[in-house]
């Protein structure tokens, strides 16, 4: 394999076929399937690699077994399309084709929450990271950045086992490189967990508060031994731009022997059926920087300044 | 009896599934004996022929033909669907040597196959892909998306095999053949008992196109 210095661009799905582009360069065993979505962003693998760049169409079944197919004749295969078409339509293709298979892969879905504002629940998946956390052993990826989106797929394809890796418009400011819980800010109060793209809103929301800010892209599996290295008062806060409540699970296993409070914070389960921009279900949602200024404060008791 | 049918006799307690593992015995036989290359030697090798049972309930019979081929020993027969048991009522890739996928649900074995096939073809491997169906699994909707993307890409690689026991619950005679042939697939329709021509039918094969052979097994069912 060939070390390349990777190009960096401004949107996380350009940045996707860029990075997926070098790796099908670089590395013979992979191969990118795809079903007619972002096709904008594979033109030059599609040229390049004929054999092992396949468009199935509008076929999202087909697209997650035959990238399961591929995988059993010793193929690294990275899954495109959108993360509602990609993980709901073809759940039982990926907890058969690739989880009792016993075969690997890099599933990529595109959209998230809300990037589709205006498209509507067909186009939305706040529920595919608790729906996929059913699956064993399966590792989730939600980058913040494109920095952290090239860092992420080029980790994820270099690994063994099944891989998801959730890639939506919204970014944060920083990057953070490297799996696991980054150590973000410390304080003495309660510990603020933000997975994926909400790190901005957290950062704002907690700005004068003295207490201690997690950043992680990696979501599963969930690095307890930092978010337990670090605990001073057992409050402890998750924000998720996903399902709340879907990293409750791993949270309360990490910190089974301590008794704790604990607010999870994330879309709201009830349909929204609203359009306008993503800011705009962020905000209705509680997940911009006032709601989760204000779910903090309804949480923490005697609210510490720093 | 010949062994096959001596180890077939070994499996008891499936009685649910008789009919649709005694359906697949011919075909499966003539595969094993006379058309795939594949062996127990050659099971982790890139270039041995996949052969894939989608239609995963009734394995019986493919037990049966697996064990007499040198998969796995006889041993494992009796205690079949037994807590420790490797042998399911629905097979397992990672518990049996020389099964290449874990079927049961209906409507994986095809999409995964065309996967199979194209991965093959992305390495250069000079291997057959030959994937088994039920008449009735082909409701499933997975499968029409595999077959015309199959045609699409032209994955000689792949042959499908159809064992036609009229079992699905809206029959229209002459669907599954016109299904296939109207995506451009090669399409032959044999007696499926027959296995001298079941032989030449999943022998002979076009090159650009992939290739279904449907095996009529209904009379002989309804006759036994």
């Amino acid at each position: 394999m060939t070390a390349t210095v990777s190009r960096i661009v401004r949107d996380p799905r350009a940045q996707l076929g860029l990075t997926v582009t070098d790796l099908l360069d670089a590395d013979f065993s992979t191969a990118l399937v795809w079903a007619e979505i972002s096709g904008r962003f594979f033109a030059d693998a599609v040229r390049r690699h004929p054999d092992r760049v396949v468009n199935v169409g509008i076929r999202e079944q087909l697209l997650v077994n035959v990238g399961a197919g591929f995988a059993l004749t010793g193929m690294r295969p990275i899954v495109h399309t959108f993360g509602s078409f990609l993980v709901e339509r073809g759940f039982e293709q990926i907890k058969l084709g690739f989880g009792h298979q016993g075969v690997g892969g890099v599933l990529v879905g595109g959209g998230g929450s809300f990037d589709a504002s205006r498209g509507g629940r067909t186009h939305q998946v706040p529920g595919d990271v608790a729906l996929l956390d059913t699956l064993p052993d399966i590792a989730i990826h939600a980058p913040g950045t494109s920095a952290e989106t090239d860092e992420v797929l080029r980790r994820a394809v270099a690994a063994d086992g099944l891989h998801y890796v959730r890639i939506v418009e919204q970014t944060n400011t920083e990057s953070f490189h490297g799996p696991g819980l980054h150590v973000v800010r410390r304080g003495a109060g309660a510990t603020v967990v933000a997975l994926g793209p909400v790190l901005d809103e957290v950062l704002a929301a907690t700005t004068d508060l003295d207490v201690t800010v997690l950043y992680a892209h990696d979501v599963r599996p969930f690095d307890a031994s930092t978010l337990r290295s670090v605990l001073t008062v057992p409050d402890v806060v998750v924000i998720e731009p996903w399902l709340a409540g879907t990293s409750t699970r791993v949270v309360s296993d990490a910190l089974r022997d301590v008794p704790h409070r604990l607010l999870s914070l994330g879309t709201r389960r009830m349909e929204l059926r609203r359009y306008g921009t993503p800011a705009e279900h962020q905000r209705a949602h509680g997940l911009d920087a006032a709601g989760i200024r204000r779910s903090l404060e309804s949480f923490l008791d005697g609210i510490r300044e720093r | 009896m010949d062994n096959v049918s001596r180890l077939l006799t070994l499996m008891t307690g499936d009685e649910k599934h008789d009919p649709a593992s005694h359906s697949t015995l011919d075909v499966l036989r003539v595969l094993y004996e006379r058309v795939l290359d594949v062996s127990p030697e050659s099971v982790r090798s890139p270039r041995r022929d996949r052969f894939l049972l989608s239609k995963g309930h009734g394995p019986a019979a493919y037990y049966a033909v697996l064990c007499d081929r040198g998969f796995f020993p006889e041993s494992w027969l009796p205690t079949w669907g037994a807590f420790d048991s490797p042998l399911g009522f629905h097979p397992d890739r990672n518990l049996v040597p020389g099964v290449e996928i874990s079927s049961g649900s209906l409507g994986h074995g095809l999409p995964l196959a065309v996967g199979v096939a194209l991965g093959l073809r992305a390495q250069d491997l000079d291997a057959r892909v030959v994937v088994l169906v039920g008449d009735a699994e082909l409701d499933e909707g997975s499968n029409h998306e595999a077959l015309e993307l199959a045609a699409a890409l032209g994955l000689d690689a792949l042959t499908v095999v159809v064992v036609d026991n009229r079992s699905t619950s809206y029959a229209v005679p002459g669907r599954i053949a016109q299904r296939f042939a109207v995506e451009g697939w090669d399409v032959a329709i044999v007696d499926g008992r027959d296995r001298a021509r079941l032989e030449r039918a999943l022998t002979e094969r076009p090159v650009g196109r992939p290739n279904v052979v449907v095996a009529d097994v209904a009379d002989q069912e309804a006759a036994a």
